[in-house]
This record gives C-alpha cells, sequence and structure tokens, in this order.
C-alpha cells in the first residue's frame, strides 16, 4: 500500500512539474528562454513516461519516453535555436496580451480544468483522476500560449505544450493501447512543422492585426 | 454462381483497398514522366475502387483495428469512387498546369505520391475499428492535404496551408483528449487494452460507461473532429485551403474529407446514445449545425473569388448533415446520408468545373468571369446544372435530401425548420445571383484558351466525363433512388439512432 502511495505521489510531483514549466513557458519574454523552457518541459514529461512504464509495468511506454526525452528534449529544441538564430526573431517575444493578464488566465484554466475533471472521475482510480486534471491544464495552458503568441515560432512552441499535455494524459491512462504509435504521429507532425517554418521562412502568424497584410490577403474583395 | 466467383476472386478485399494506396504512394514519387504519373495515380484509384466494390460481395470479419460495417462500407465505396473521378480529372487538370508551366515536374511527382498517401488515411480512418487507429489516420489525412495545398508555393497558398495546419492540429489535439476520455470511461468496463478502443466491442456494453466521462469527452471531440468538418465557428481554415490549393484537392478536401471527420463524430455519437446516462449529441450537433448554415449563407453574398464561394458553399452543406443528424430519427438520418453522398458527389464536380473555369478565363475573380454559356458552353452549363443542383433545385438529389431534412425537422420541432429553411433560400440566393453573372450575359475574354486546348482531346474528355458522371448519379438519385440502396440507407439510420 505504501509503495502505491508513493507511486501516486511521485506521478503527481512529475505531472506537476510538466505543468509549472507550462506556465513558465507564459512568462519567457525572450525566444531562447521559451525554447528552454519547452525543453525542461519535455524531460519531465519524458520522466512522467518512464515512471508510468515502471508502475504500470508497460514496457512499451519507455519507447514513448525515450521518443520525449531524445526528439523534443534534446532534438526539436536543438534546432528551434537553430531556426532562430537563421530567422533573426530571437530578441524579444511578441505578446498579444501581456504577461500579467495571460498568467490570471492561466490559472483560471487550471482551476477549470480541476473544476471540471475531478467531479466526473469520482470513479476512477486516485492516479488517473489527478493525472487527468494536470495533463488538462497543460493542454490548456498550450492552446492559451498559442493565441498569446505573435510569431509563428512561440505559437509552434504552444502547440507542442499543448501536446505534451496530451501525451501526459495519455501515458496516466492506465493500460491505454496505441500510445507510442500517438506520440509518433506527433512528431512527424511537429517535423513537418518546423521544415514547414523554415522551408517557408514563416516569421509571424498569418492571422496577425496587421492591416497591410489584411489588404493583401483578402483577396476576397471585390 | 457468379456470386461465388467474385467471392473467390474478391476473398476479403479490405487489404487491397487499403494496400493499394499505400504501397503505391512511395512507387509514384519514383515516376519521372508527370504524364505516366497521373495516369498511374489513376488507374491504382481504379484499382481501388475495384477492391471496395468486393465489399459487398464478402464482408471481412470485425478485427481489433479494422472492420466494416454497413455504415462505413457506404462510405468506403463512395470514397473510393470519388477518389477514381477526381484522379481522373486530375490528370487532366495538370496537364494543362503543366503546359502553363505552373507545376513543375518533381513537384507533381511529390503531388500523386500524396494524392494515394491522403487516400490511405481516409480509408484508414473509415475503416478503422478502434478510436486510436481513427485519430491517426485522420492527423495522417491533415498532414498529407496541406502538402498538397501549400503545392503552389505562392504567398498565398503557404499562408492558407500554415492557417489550416495551425488550426487543424489544434482541431486534432482536442480530439485525441476527447479520445482518451472515452477510452477512460470505457476503461473500468472493458478492462486495459484494445477492446476499450474499438468500436465493435465498445458499442455492445457502451450502458455501463461511465456518463460524465463521455460527455466530457464528446465536448471534446465535438470540438477536434468538428474543426475538421467545417463547422462554423471553427471553420475559418476552409475557406482558404480550398482556394489556395489544386483545384482536384479542393474537390476531395470538400467531397471526401469532411465527410471523414463528420463519420469521426458520428460514431462517437452513436456510442454516447447508447450508453443513454451522457448528454444528448443531439442539441449540440444541432446548435453548431445549424449556426454553420446560417454563417455560411450570408458569407456567400460577399465573396469575389470562385473557389472561396464554393468553399463557403461546403460549409453550409455539412451545417445540415450535421444539423440532419442532430435531429436524428429515420428520417433525418436518412436524409443526412443522403445529403453526404449528394453533397460530395455534386460539389467535387462543381469544383472540376469552376478549375477548368477558372483555367481558362485566367481568373478565379467572379467579376472577371462573364457569359460562359455562350463562349465554353459545354462548361457554363455543366456550372449552370452544377450550382441548381447544390441550391437544392429539383430534380436533383440534393433537392430530396434538403427536402427530407425540413419536412422530418417540421413533423418534430416546427420552430427549428423555419431558420433552417431561411438559411437555405439565402444561399440559394446568393448561388444563383454568382452563377448568374459567370454564365450569362456578354462573355469575357479567355486568356487562358490556348492552355486549355494544348492537351490531346484525350486529356480533356478526361476533364469533362466526371463531371457528367458525378452530375447524372445526382440526378438518377433525386429522380428515382434504387429500392436496394433506400433499404440500406434506412438500416443505417436506424443504427445512427
Amino acid at each position: 500500500m505504501n509503495s502505491t502511495a508513493f507511486a501516486y505521489d511521485a506521478a503527481h510531483l512529475i505531472g506537476a512539474t510538466v505543468l509549472m514549466m507550462g506556465f513558465g513557458l507564459l512568462y519567457q519574454r525572450r525566444m531562447a528562454a521559451v525554447i528552454r523552457t519547452y525543453a525542461m518541459q519535455a524531460m519531465a514529461l519524458a520522466a512522467a513516461a518512464a515512471w508510468q512504464a515502471h508502475v504500470q509495468n508497460a514496457p512499451h511506454l519507455y519507447a514513448t519516453a525515450a521518443i520525449a526525452l531524445l526528439f523534443k528534449g534534446i532534438a526539436v529544441p536543438a534546432a528551434l535555436q537553430w531556426l532562430v538564430r537563421k530567422l533573426g526573431i530571437h530578441r524579444t517575444v511578441e505578446t498579444a496580451l501581456g504577461i500579467g493578464p495571460t498568467m490570471t488566465a492561466g490559472v483560471g484554466l487550471v482551476a477549470l480544468s480541476i473544476v471540471l475533471v475531478l467531479p466526473v472521475t469520482t470513479n476512477a482510480a486516485a492516479l488517473t483522476r489527478e493525472s487527468l486534471a494536470l495533463a488538462m491544464s497543460v493542454v490548456l495552458l498550450g492552446l492559451l500560449m498559442m493565441i498569446t503568441r505573435r510569431n509563428a515560432v512561440t505559437q509552434v512552441v504552444g502547440f507542442m505544450a499543448l501536446e505534451n499535455g496530451l501525451l501526459l494524459g495519455a501515458v496516466g491512462a492506465k493500460g491505454m493501447p496505441l500510445v507510442v504509435e500517438i506520440s509518433i504521429a506527433f512528431s512527424v507532425l511537429v517535423a513537418m512543422t518546423l521544415f514547414g517554418i523554415f522551408f517557408f521562412r514563416i516569421r509571424e502568424r498569418f492571422d496577425s492585426l496587421d492591416l497591410a497584410y489584411l489588404e493583401s490577403y483578402r483577396g476576397d474583395r471585390q | 454462381m457468379m456470386a461465388s466467383l467474385a467471392q473467390d476472386a474478391f476473398h476479403d478485399s479490405l487489404p487491397w483497398i487499403l494496400g493499394l494506396p499505400l504501397v503505391s504512394a512511395p512507387l509514384l514519387a519514383l515516376i519521372p514522366s508527370w504524364r505516366v504519373g497521373a495516369w498511374s495515380n489513376a488507374a491504382v484509384s481504379a484499382l481501388t475502387l475495384l477492391a471496395s466494390l468486393g465489399l459487398f460481395f464478402v464482408r471481412p470479419e470485425a478485427g481489433m483495428l479494422l472492420f466494416i460495417d454497413d455504415f462505413n462500407i457506404y462510405l468506403v465505396v463512395l470514397t473510393c469512387f470519388v477518389g477514381f473521378t477526381t484522379a481522373v480529372f486530375s490528370a487532366a487538370y495538370i496537364a494543362r498546369e503543366s503546359h502553363a508551366s505552373r507545376l513543375k515536374p518533381l513537384q507533381l511527382r511529390f503531388y500523386h505520391s500524396m494524392y494515394q498517401a491522403f487516400m490511405f488515411t481516409m480509408l484508414l480512418a473509415l475503416s478503422a475499428n478502434n478510436i486510436g487507429v481513427l485519430w491517426v489516420a485522420v492527423e495522417g489525412a491533415t498532414l498529407t492535404t496541406v502538402m498538397m495545398v501549400s503545392l503552389y508555393r505562392t504567398r498565398a497558398a503557404i499562408e492558407a496551408a500554415w492557417k489550416y495546419f495551425i488550426l487543424c492540429s489544434v482541431g486534432i489535439g482536442l480530439a485525441l483528449f476527447g479520445t482518451l476520455l472515452i477510452y477512460l470511461a470505457a476503461q473500468p468496463v472493458m478492462s486495459d487494452g484494445m477492446a476499450a478502443m474499438a468500436w465493435s466491442k465498445m458499442m455492445l456494453r457502451a450502458a455501463e460507461f461511465q456518463p460524465e466521462l463521455m460527455s466530457l469527452g464528446f465536448v471534446f471531440l465535438l470540438v477536434g473532429y468538428g474543426t475538421k468538418t467545417g463547422l462554423a465557428p471553427m471553420h475559418a481554415w476552409l475557406p482558404d485551403a480550398h482556394a489556395e490549393g489544386p483545384t482536384p484537392i479542393s474537390a476531395v478536401l470538400s467531397g471526401l474529407l469532411l465527410n471523414v471527420a463528420l463519420y469521426a463524430l458520428l460514431r462517437f455519437k452513436m456510442l454516447i446514445s447508447a450508453n443513454g446516462h451522457a448528454l444528448a449529441p443531439g442539441p449540440l450537433l444541432i446548435a453548431l449545425g445549424g449556426l454553420s448554415i446560417f454563417v455560411a449563407a450570408f458569407m456567400l453574398y460577399r465573396r469575389g473569388d470562385i473557389k472561396r464561394l464554393f468553399a463557403y458553399s461546403s460549409i453550409e452543406h455539412m451545417g445540415i448533415m450535421t444539423f440532419a443528424f442532430g435531429m436524428g430519427g429515420p428520417l433525418a438520418n436518412f436524409a443526412g446520408l443522403l445529403h453526404m453522398a449528394m453533397h460530395s458527389l455534386v460539389k467535387s464536380a462543381i469544383f472540376f468545373t469552376v478549375g477548368m473555369i477558372a483555367q481558362s478565363a485566367g481568373t478565379k475573380q467572379i467579376a472577371d468571369i462573364r457569359g460562359l454559356t455562350a463562349s465554353r458552353p459545354l462548361l457554363g452549363w455543366a456550372l449552370v446544372i452544377g450550382v441548381l443542383a447544390i441550391a437544392g433545385l429539383p430534380p436533383m438529389g440534393v433537392f430530396m435530401s434538403e427536402f427530407l431534412v425540413i419536412s422530418s425537422t417540421f413533423a418534430r420541432e416546427p420552430l427549428l425548420a423555419i431558420p433552417v429553411m431561411l438559411g437555405l433560400l439565402v444561399a440559394f440566393g446568393a448561388l444563383i445571383i454568382k452563377m448568374q453573372g459567370m454564365a450569362f450575359g456578354e462573355p469575357s475574354p479567355l486568356p487562358g484558351m490556348e492552355a486549355m486546348s494544348a492537351p490531346g482531346t484525350g486529356a480533356r474528355a478526361a476533364g469533362y466525363l466526371p463531371i457528367f458522371a458525378h452530375l447524372s448519379l445526382a440526378l438518377v438519385a433525386g429522380i428515382m433512388l434504387p429500392g436496394p440502396l433506400v433499404i440500406w440507407f434506412q438500416a443505417v439510420a436506424k443504427m445512427l439512432g
């Protein structure tokens, strides 16, 4: 019994670390720091996957952990740092909403996910319950980051943080099949995004409020 | 005798249906000549269509990953059919594009490869018995279509592809969270592993699942797959992706991909309905469907770009289907299923026509296209017939399905029928006004005509045949839907509850 309690505590601790990194992403002002925080979040996710592999006795989750560590924790951040230098956007993160309001909204989202998830999972195992609430918080924070950041790289980091939340939920769901396949599918998606940014030199996200852009692109007016 | 022969030849054709596009995707990338590539693409699609017809003779056993039942067999065959006709049209289309040197041979190799990869992901999504496989397949379909939308490499095409990519990635991300919640709802009953993700197993015991988790999951799934279905207010990617990609891709996006996303939603709706205690999915679908009809109908008036016009019309029609399935019941479901098929056929025919119009007029601006029935009679009249069909005039099939939607709604919720009717009329007016300007009046010059007549007569026929094949099928369905098809649609409509 004692060892299960420890298993829960450790899983929650690691999950909470992923969530903290999600908040970290919201208040970083420099691109390099954003990418480092993302790398730490991915490494925490790897630890969560490895811990679940150990606790649930599910060796395939070690594969998910390895993908999270090597691909998301090391390769993607390295590629992003290189991209940022290449595109010359390393200085500051442009925000559509200030840091303070964003953080407040983030806290609100975490509260929302707890309020939503905990009552509906009264019958589920405790392990699933809390990790689901954590996972949903990370997903919503990722969404928030995508909405409140202006340029394409930070938007993609937001998407990848969202994805970390999804995988955190998936590894925490006891005995869920296809988790490895899903994490591979996501990795392909992420790799394509980075390739797209590099290849097409996308700096800004497109639905910006820039009027010049609106005139050139709404080629729809008669 | 014939049946047993067919049984031997087609014993379990599902591996062929999935295998042909999967294997040919990398092979098509290796063919240096785009002409050979285009016709091989069509040939592979024809073989896939043949293999899909084999499903009528032998229904494969339901496995843990794949299965075929009454519901998806109809969509698999429809997808293979439209996939084939689009491949034929595409051969003619790219012959002209490459003559006008808008596309290079290397891009075309990539395009054909992606076309088959896209067909594979859609057929996999339709035949998946596993909500995880379904998700991976829809994600793959997003990736392959993003690549095809960005094919022209113009600024507008890249922006459209990026917008599509980001919005739909978030959409499928949320859908995965929903999938996870459904698994968690099923897991205590089904125990760990594949069974808790398999449609065929889950449907049997859905009543015992945790209703609260299922309700929460369905909301995520509705937003996630609803984004991919193009439901308002998550529809922002759809017009751009349709307008900036190559026309054959607009045709399969509208005709097939939106259906696949709606199919995913409907499967989950069946699961939720079978549970009985979870939230009622109907009102949510009715709300999103109704909103889509309205938003799209009013947006139609402001469109200046011919492909965008019909992209918004796709949003409207996906709204009609979603609304019909939300109403539920045998009649409304029947109407929804029929509308799925009719919209696929008619809308892809319209996009084929629009593609050729844009190529010969050298512009996509509606204001610059006039008098097509005089300058290009065949194309002009195809546009007129197509628009009348999609606007819902008898005797085409769309009229029948829309009529059934409205009348079944009137019978049960008369107050809901009025706004839907209004939305349909608004859209009808917009489409007729735009069509009139393009089809009649003093003909505008056609600078692209030289490129149009460049390819041989074979390629020219390949452009027109799919249009008239689709339109005549819609006409037949509108005049007299074959008896066996009616019985079958009724059976599926009952399944959908």
